[in-house]
């Protein structure tokens, strides 16, 4: 009887990691296309940008506009 | 020669086995009432939203399979249904299951919870909990109507797919909910009937093995009773209408006539076609079950075009 290299055993590992690899790559697929499907509902830029502290001028409303804030 | 000493102490599983610990067949109709239950809500949901909650409901169930299945390895063991299951047949390690059980679990609630809405994601960490803990680890082996009960795991999936979907509870998901409940006494017991020397074996009290067959068989017929007001009550709910009415007045006619079939017989009469009946009533109720949550879609489909509801 010959020593084979490859085994069974090697098949069955081999067919399990290339199991957790397609998992894997299908979640990063399915977080990035949730995030795309979810910032593509909020339909108004102005409601997503203003997580990040920072005073975006195109998204302040201009004085005299609904919604601008009146200044004393 | 050599397979035989190395099938014994490799204990590396593959890839299907690790799925059949989710069980595959459960999970099919979880997966098709979940769905049934967002589709007919009367909220619009993204189709890859809608996806991705399938996707979740899924694995969450599978997730509270596995934690079944690690729970109950030792009379899966003991009875001839459950022995080729990947514990009991050595495949996969209990360790491995408890873990991928409580993962998922925890992965499915999170992503759902981050998809849709919380109540969805409540829902469904109930429902795991209602499974594996409620049903698996008590009341399977302290009560003969452990089923009864634990047919309320399987009776969530719609209204997480309604809830998906609305963002709440309502009367139609509370009737889904209400038709797969009272659905599952008879679907089980008739089953329990034909396989019934097996949980006896693994000492699971069973109302076959506790009050006899013939007392199952009364439970049968009441509770088929009970679940047909419940059937045509969703005609007249926004979700119903002429296609579902139709569709339920037969399939309540047919299971009745099985479960009566089932019910009028003794045991000798059993005995002696092999429980024909039984394994009927069986067959008819999964054809049942799925032809329902069938026609509740039908009605939606056809919502667009002027037809389906009143």
């Amino acid at each position: 009887m010959s020593i084979k290299v490859e085994h069974e055993l090697h098949q069955r590992r081999k067919g399990r990691n290339m199991g957790l690899l397609g998992l894997l790559l299908a979640f990063v697929a399915l977080v990035f296309l949730l995030t795309v499907v979810k910032v593509q509902e909020l339909g108004d830029a102005s409601k997503f940008q203003g997580y990040d502290h920072v005073v975006q001028p195109a998204l302040v409303p201009l004085e005299g506009e609904e919604g601008a804030v009146v200044s004393q | 020669m050599t397979d035989v000493s190395l099938e014994q102490t490799s204990h590396e599983a593959g890839m299907g086995d690790y799925f059949a610990l989710f069980k595959p067949r459960v999970m099919s109709l979880v997966v098709f009432t979940a769905l049934v239950g967002l589709v007919v809500a009367p909220v619009p949901v993204h189709p890859f939203i809608a996806f991705v909650a399938i996707l979740c409901i899924a694995v969450g169930a599978g997730a509270s399979g596995a934690l079944n299945m690690w729970w109950d390895a030792d009379i899966d063991r003991i009875m001839r249904r459950t022995a080729k299951r990947p514990i009991p047949s050595g495949k996969v390690q209990p360790g491995e299951a408890l873990g991928l059980g409580l993962t998922l679990s925890a992965f499915s609630v999170i992503l759902l919870a981050l998809a849709t809405n919380f109540l969805a994601a409540g829902l469904l960490a109930f429902t795991i909990f209602f499974y594996a803990v409620i049903y698996s680890m008590w009341l399977k082996r302290s009560t003969p109507q452990n089923i009864v009960i634990g047919g309320a795991a399987g009776a969530f999936p719609p209204m997480i797919g309604w809830a998906v979907a609305t963002g709440g509870i309502s009367l139609e998901s509370i009737l889904m909910f209400a038709l797969i409940f009272m659905w599952t006494p008879p679907h089980f017991w008739a089953l329990a009937i034909f396989v019934k020397s097996d949980y006896g074996n693994a000492g699971v009290p069973m109302l076959t093995e506790t009050h006899g067959r013939r007392v199952t068989r009364n439970h049968i017929m009441g509770y088929m009773i009970a679940l047909v007001p419940v059937a045509l009550a969703i005609s007249f709910t926004s979700i119903g209408g002429p296609i579902y009415l139709a569709t339920a007045v037969a399939l309540n006619l047919w299971f009745l006539r099985a479960c009566f079939r089932v019910w009028r017989r003794d045991e000798a009469q059993a005995e002696a076609d092999n429980f024909a009946a039984e394994k009927a009533a069986f067959k008819v109720s999964l054809y049942y079950l799925f032809l329902h949550f069938s026609a509740l879609l039908a009605e939606a489909a056809l919502r667009p075009w002027g037809f389906g509801g009143w």
